[in-house]
């Protein structure tokens, strides 16, 4: 028999950006609540020797121990879903702050046609635009409904930018003014100029100078060390949990956080839930906590797969189109890109920012017309420095050997001669894309595993050999010697990383019949469950997830705030 | 070997970098590095000053027999060679980085899904072996000298450096057969490690005296790039390594 503790208001499951973020707005609010977190303990002196590409970037620090828990992957169903044994298309965040802690801080807003995409895409193409099988849906919620939010989160994390002019209506500008600009990125923006694109600077929580902000907390400024994705900051200057909304929950004296503390189902009776069970990792006991509010902020994968596993919700049928828990799972379609190999010029390549870069919308969202086009939506494309770290960076040119003597020298020149121009395309839901529960592979526990049912389809393909194309011209116009197009997208691969932004599988809606959760990310079904994440997300952007998924986070404690003093569905 | 002219291109400690950039601030401050590292004592400091040769005690094996390790640092010379423009992996420690790695966790892929049922599965679905790294390396070891042998009658080690080439290309292509493993897969992990043991801090045993990083001007870890990231010119730094950080 599991450990009974005493009831709290609310209890959260994780505690990355959408814990955190509740976190200190409840807490700021009286609530008592409780943070589980799986992983342990993690603070800024953790990172002391933290540039090292090897332990970091390639053996994966800090992300998710897949012995312990993993997703399985098939590509369709007829074949039989195996599981992600070693890390490749993404990285799952573990430990206090999650993936928010060693993400890059590529901070956007989604664009207006994002949240309604199903009625303006009929608006303007009419209904046959949209293929069989896509499960288009528009989001519940508007850009100008969201946009407070949107600022709150750029506030709270200090986001250094300047104004997107293809984007939304902003109320203020970004707090922070944009990061240095690279020779790089002043090519990227001269060339794209020239093509009559709107380049600007890439939105980054990496802090372009020192910033106290409107909790209190006062953050460095970025150092452009190099070592940012997948590393955790040194300086406390990128924008991650640990060092923003935590520690103002903390100092209310409402939040405890257990860490070690492994999630396992989520208590009901009737369509309420009275709490979680969960396992302390460090002594293998059963423990209950009892809450008013259960939060899941357990990343897409988790928060859909606790509602499945403890029975919470309707489990979607691709058979039949019905049920809501696993529906839309969507990706990122990364293959659209271009590199230009410059022969007789450095770039200081091996310096760089998690989020420093110059991109552009010219061909994101609806902003061009697609009457002609065989997809739908499109990608940001964009010039970053990131730091070009020797391990994973050995681009040659193609036809260049992969081992010996030639391809040490094309790769030894090559390191400091190259420039990216990539695309970040949008992924649309289809039908037959879901997650459900694994029906023969099990986490240490003995719980199923999520299922991943994916692959790339034809508006994928599209997307990517449009984007490398225009990818492709603008590194000419850059001055390039050589570039070289990357447009064929194969089959979706699990192998190589990609991206860490699966969105979908818990997504909100206006309707009970065709989402989960409704604009304030409360479940329709259970209404006092809140399901914060990605995993909200109807389809993924032509963006980074998590300045849409941070603002979807201050807008469900709102909610949450409204429940507990009014209970019922909020909407 | 690259020299740096400027002054802030010097390598900076810690602490005083850390003093001079503002970095510590007050009220809710987190910056914990940054704090802790103000409250340690002062040690004495010498940049510039090269360091006495020593005998390198990180140079013994953990996992292979010195069979083993003579055929792969053969095998990740070639993959890497010495030549005109610099060490090759031999000189690097790439072989012994790959021994220590071998010995630990990711030699037992430790922090992977390694339970079962096993079945083959698609491309896209990445590597469904019962097989430990380990394990792999063992076999394809193995079949480097049995192949060399029946080729040309000699073990890896004892070959041409172009009679090396061709059996590494064979196993690249998946001319040879394996059981359990294919020879392209533990082709492929060959020369990614020998990769890593070139360009990994040498804390690692690889990357010896950083020279791996200064073949391609890598300044390893730095403090700070504020003052070149905006720079036009290409800034040539002498590289630090994580041992740097600490003493
Ligand atoms: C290398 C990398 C770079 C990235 N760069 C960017 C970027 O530039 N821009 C961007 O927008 N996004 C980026 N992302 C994605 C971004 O990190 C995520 O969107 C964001 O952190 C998600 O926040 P979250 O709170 O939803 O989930 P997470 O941060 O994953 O937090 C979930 C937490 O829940 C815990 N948990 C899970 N299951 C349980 C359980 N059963 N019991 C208890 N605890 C549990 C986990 O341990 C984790 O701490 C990047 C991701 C990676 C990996
Ligand atoms: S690049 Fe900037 S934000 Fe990223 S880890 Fe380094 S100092 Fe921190």
């Amino acid at each position: 028999m599991a450990r009974k503790l005493p009831k709290v208001d609310v209890v959260i499951v994780g505690v990355g950006w959408g814990g955190g973020i509740i976190a200190s707005e409840l807490t700021k609010q009286g609530l008592t609540v409780v943070g589980l977190e799986r992983g342990k303990e993690r603070k800024t002196e953790d990172y002391f020797m933290v540039h090292d590409e090897l332990r970091y970037a390639l053996r994966y620090e800090m992300m998710q121990d897949l012995s312990k828990e993993t997703i399985t992957f098939r590509s369709n169903t007829n074949v039989r879903a195996l599981p992600m044994r070693s890390y490749g298309s993404f990285l799952m965040g573990t430990g206090l702050g999650g993936a928010g802690v060693h993400w890059n801080g590529h901070t956007f807003r989604f664009l207006p046609y994002d949240f309604e995409i199903r009625s303006k895409t009929i608006e303007r193409y009419g209904e046959k635009k949209i293929p069989e099988g896509m499960t288009l849906q528009d989001w519940g919620i508007t850009y100008d409904e969201l946009e407070p939010y949107f600022d709150k989160f750029e506030q709270m994390a200090g986001i250094s930018g300047a104004e997107n002019p293809l984007g939304g209506k902003r109320s203020k500008p970004y707090p922070t003014p944009p990061m240095k600009m690279t020779p790089s990125m002043k090519l990227f923006e001269e060339a794209a100029k020239k093509l009559n694109l709107h380049p600007y600077p890439l939105p980054s929580a990496n802090l372009s100078e020192a910033y106290t902000n409107p909790d209190g907390i006062s953050r460095a400024a970025c150092q452009y060390c190099g070592f940012c994705e997948r590393f955790g900051c040194e300086y406390g200057a990128k924008a991650d949990p640990v060092v923003t909304v935590i520690p103002v929950a903390k100092k209310t004296g409402k939040f405890e956080i257990r860490t070690h503390s492994h999630v396992r189902r989520i208590l009901h009776t009737g369509n309420k839930a009275t709490g979680v069970l969960y396992t302390d990792v460090t002594t293998g006991e059963e423990i209950e906590q009892p809450a008013d509010i259960v939060v899941l902020t357990s990343y897409v994968f988790n928060n859909a797969r606790l509602l499945l596993l403890s029975k919470l919700g309707r489990p979607y049928d691709p058979n039949t189109g019905k049920g809501v828990i696993g529906k839309n799972y969507c990706y990122q379609v990364m293959r659209g890109g271009a590199t230009g190999f410059f022969e007789d010029r450095e770039f200081n390549n091996y310096a760089g920012a998690g989020a420093l870069g110059m991109v552009l919308d010219d061909y994101n969202g609806d902003n061009f017309d697609h009457s002609n086009l065989n997809f739908l939506h499109g990608a940001n494309i964009s010039v970053s420095q990131y730091g070009q770290r020797p391990i994973a960076n050995n681009t040659v040119p193609e036809g260049t050997p992969s081992w010996g003597k030639e391809f040490k020298a094309a790769s030894l020149k090559y390191a400091n001669r190259t420039i990216n121009v990539g695309a970040q395309g949008a992924s649309l839901p289809f039908r037959h894309h879901f997650l459900d529960l694994d029906p023969t592979y099990k986490d240490v526990f003995g719980d199923p595993l999520m299922r991943i049912t994916f692959d790339f389809e034809e508006q994928d393909r599209q997307l990517a050999a449009f984007m490398s194309e225009k990818c492709g011209e603008i590194a000419r116009e850059m001055g390039a010697s050589k570039v070289e197009v990357r447009g064929k997208l194969g089959p979706y691969d699990i192998t190589p990383y990609q991206s860490t932004h699966n969105t979908g599988g818990v997504i909100m809606g206006a309707s009970p019949e065709t989402s989960a959760v409704n604009n304030y990310l409360q479940m329709w079904d259970v209404e006092n469950v809140f399901v914060v994440g990605a995993s909200a997300f109807a389809h993924n952007s032509g963006y980074n997830p998590t300045g849409t998924m941070g603002a979807l986070s201050y807008r469900a404690a709102e909610g949450i705030l409204k429940y507990h003093k009014s209970g019922g569905i909020l909407v | 070997m690259a020299e740096s002219n400027n002054k802030y291109e010097q390598p900076v400690s810690r602490r005083h970098f850390l003093k001079n950039t503002g970095l510590v601030l007050g009220g809710l401050v987190v910056g914990g590095v940054a704090g802790s590292l103000l409250r340690r004592p002062e040690a004495p400091q010498q940049p510039g000053a090269a360091p006495a040769p020593a005998a390198d005690y990180n140079q013994a094996l953990m996992y292979f027999s010195p069979e083993q390790f003579k055929v792969v640092e053969a095998a990740c010379e070639r993959i890497f060679p010495e030549d005109e423009l610099g060490p090759g992996a031999k000189a690097l420690g790439a072989a012994y980085f790959i021994d220590h790695q071998l010995a630990g966790d990711w030699g037992f892929n430790a922090r992977e899904y390694m339970q079962g049922p096993f079945y083959p599965g698609e491309a896209t679905q990445g590597y469904q072996g019962r097989l430990k790294r380990r394990e792999i390396f063992d076999i394809g070891i193995q079949e480097l000298n049995n192949y060399s042998q029946s080729t040309y009658g000699k073990r890896f080690y004892e070959i041409t450096p172009e009679q090396q080439d061709a059996v590494l290309k064979a196993f690249e292509t998946d001319e040879v057969k394996l059981t359990a493993v294919s020879a392209s897969a533990f082709f492929k992990m060959l020369r990614a490690s020998t990769i890593e043991g070139i360009y990994a801090d040498p804390l690692y045993g690889g990357n010896k005296n950083m020279d791996g990083w200064r073949l391609k001007n890598f300044p390893g870890n730095q403090m700070t790039y504020t003052q070149v990231i905006e720079q036009d010119k290409f800034v040539k730094m002498e590289p630090l390594s994580l041992r740097d950080h600490q003493h």
